[in-house]
């Protein structure tokens, strides 16, 4: 059997798989980092976004034996220990979430906006988000979340809301 | 999904010998084929991934003309400083297609390769007049696209890179399905001294090139100038969510926004 050699979340792992293997498949059943969700599994909802070599990417519309050597990092990966991740603060603090299904890929994704565009106004996190469903919240807990993040992170200046 | 056999070759000429074999895909940026491969749409013996072949990714301006390899990702597009200004209306193009995570994996040559009837590249190549080079030979847009999913690939055949000459304007306007963020209806106009094309994708038969709009902007050069033009009817499918009658009004609308956008 085919096997793939790569970065999780700063560890190195070495695993089995079939070339038909997703990403997202390796993550949750074979790492058991279930926090990558599988929503559509039809690469339009999100929930399983993950940052490949730094750059988010929907881990269901990928092959395990593309990721060779590959740094992944998923939602178990972004906090320092103890403790959670910024972005985690802010949905946290705004409500971001109520069931919870897609938290982990807006996370993943909005914290991917931030470092192409560390001052997003609201249009600009709303864009980002295309990729991101929510059936919950209606966005904007989500929205002020990000953009509360994206204050907080620049120092406290005032976001262009 | 069927398994498959996998190779990730770094050089071009591996990839085109593996591609010898039968049923073998090129993968490209995954963002159509391995959804079809879920749905057993396709059943690739090889999926031999274009990700290492660092020759196939880049762009570059070359004696006037804009060439961006075929594993070039639609955000390095739509944010390259060279795209954005020979032909800010391409970068626009690319910043457009999907979502964010889709354009950080698909690429050009898998888009165009494709020929979705729906996709946002066959229209910027048709609109722009781009020439397609594959490892064989190099084929005008206006002889590549031949219809719904169909190219003039042959079996094997690798698209490399596309070129496009710098026109003098350019503007891509696109109504995006909610759902989907495919085009309704997406129009790429350009203009290169008295020469006009206007291509439109998402009528439902594959990207076409609007004659009538084409001659109306070469006599005048203005948003108005389209607004009565006749599209052939059949090219465009009559769609549940989108009869015939509404898509030509799109196609109008979208048309006379692009120009109103260069020429104002």
């Amino acid at each position: 059997m085919p096997s793939v050699s790569l970065t999780v979340n700063g560890q190195p792992v070495t695993v089995e798989v079939e070339n038909r293997t997703l990403l997202v498949q390796l993550l949750r059943d074979r790492l058991s980092l279930t926090g990558t969700h599988i929503g559509c599994d039809t690469s339009q909802c999100g929930a399983c976004v993950v940052h490949l070599d730094g750059i988010s990417i929907k881990s269901c519309t990928i092959l395990a034996v593309q990721c060779e050597d590959a740094e992944v990092v998923t939602i178990e990966g972004i906090a320092s220990s103890p403790g959670l991740h910024p972005m985690q603060e802010a949905f946290n603090h705004k409500h971001g979430l109520q069931c919870g299904y897609c938290t982990p890929g807006m996370i993943m994704s909005l914290i991917d906006l931030l470092r192409v565009e560390p001052h997003p106004d609201e249009h600009a996190v709303r864009k980002w988000l295309e990729g991101n469903i929510c059936r919950c919240t209606g966005y904007q807990s989500i929205v002020d979340a990000a953009l509360e993040c994206a204050q907080q992170q620049s120092g406290g200046a005032s976001a262009h809301v | 999904m069927y398994d498959f056999r996998y190779t990730r070759p770094t050089m071009l000429a591996e990839a085109l010998q593996s591609a010898e074999e039968a049923d073998s895909k090129f993968l490209a940026g995954g963002m159509t084929l391995l959804p079809a491969c879920k749905q057993r749409l396709a059943r690739p013996s090889t999926l031999i991934d274009l990700g290492g072949i660092r020759e196939l990714a880049g762009i570059s301006m070359q004696d006037g003309t804009l060439r961006i390899g075929a594993m070039t990702r639609h955000f390095e597009v739509a944010a390259s400083e060279a795209v954005r200004t020979a032909i800010p209306g391409l970068a626009r193009l690319a910043g457009v297609i999907g979502d964010q995570q889709v354009r950080h994996r698909g690429t050009i040559g898998g888009s165009v390769a494709n020929n979705d009837p729906a996709a946002d590249y066959p229209a910027g190549l048709l609109g722009l007049g781009a020439t397609v080079a594959t490892d064989r030979r190099t084929i005008a847009a206006d002889d590549f696209f031949l219809g719904l999913f169909e190219t003039a690939l042959e079996e094997g055949e690798m698209l490399t890179s596309v070129s496009f000459p710098v026109p003098d304007a350019a503007a891509y306007e696109k109504f995006s399905s909610p759902a989907s963020g495919y085009a309704l209806i997406g129009v790429m106009v350009s203009r290169t001294g008295a020469d006009v094309r206007v291509a439109v994708t998402g009528g439902g038969h594959g990207v076409f090139r609007v004659a009538a709009a084409e001659a109306a902007l070469v006599d005048d050069w203005s948003p108005q100038a389209v607004s009565g033009i006749e599209v052939d009817a059949d090219m465009l499918s009559d769609d549940h969510g989108a009869p015939t009658a509404y898509k030509m009004a799109l196609i109008r609308t979208l048309t006379a926004r692009a120009v109103a956008s260069m020429v104002r």
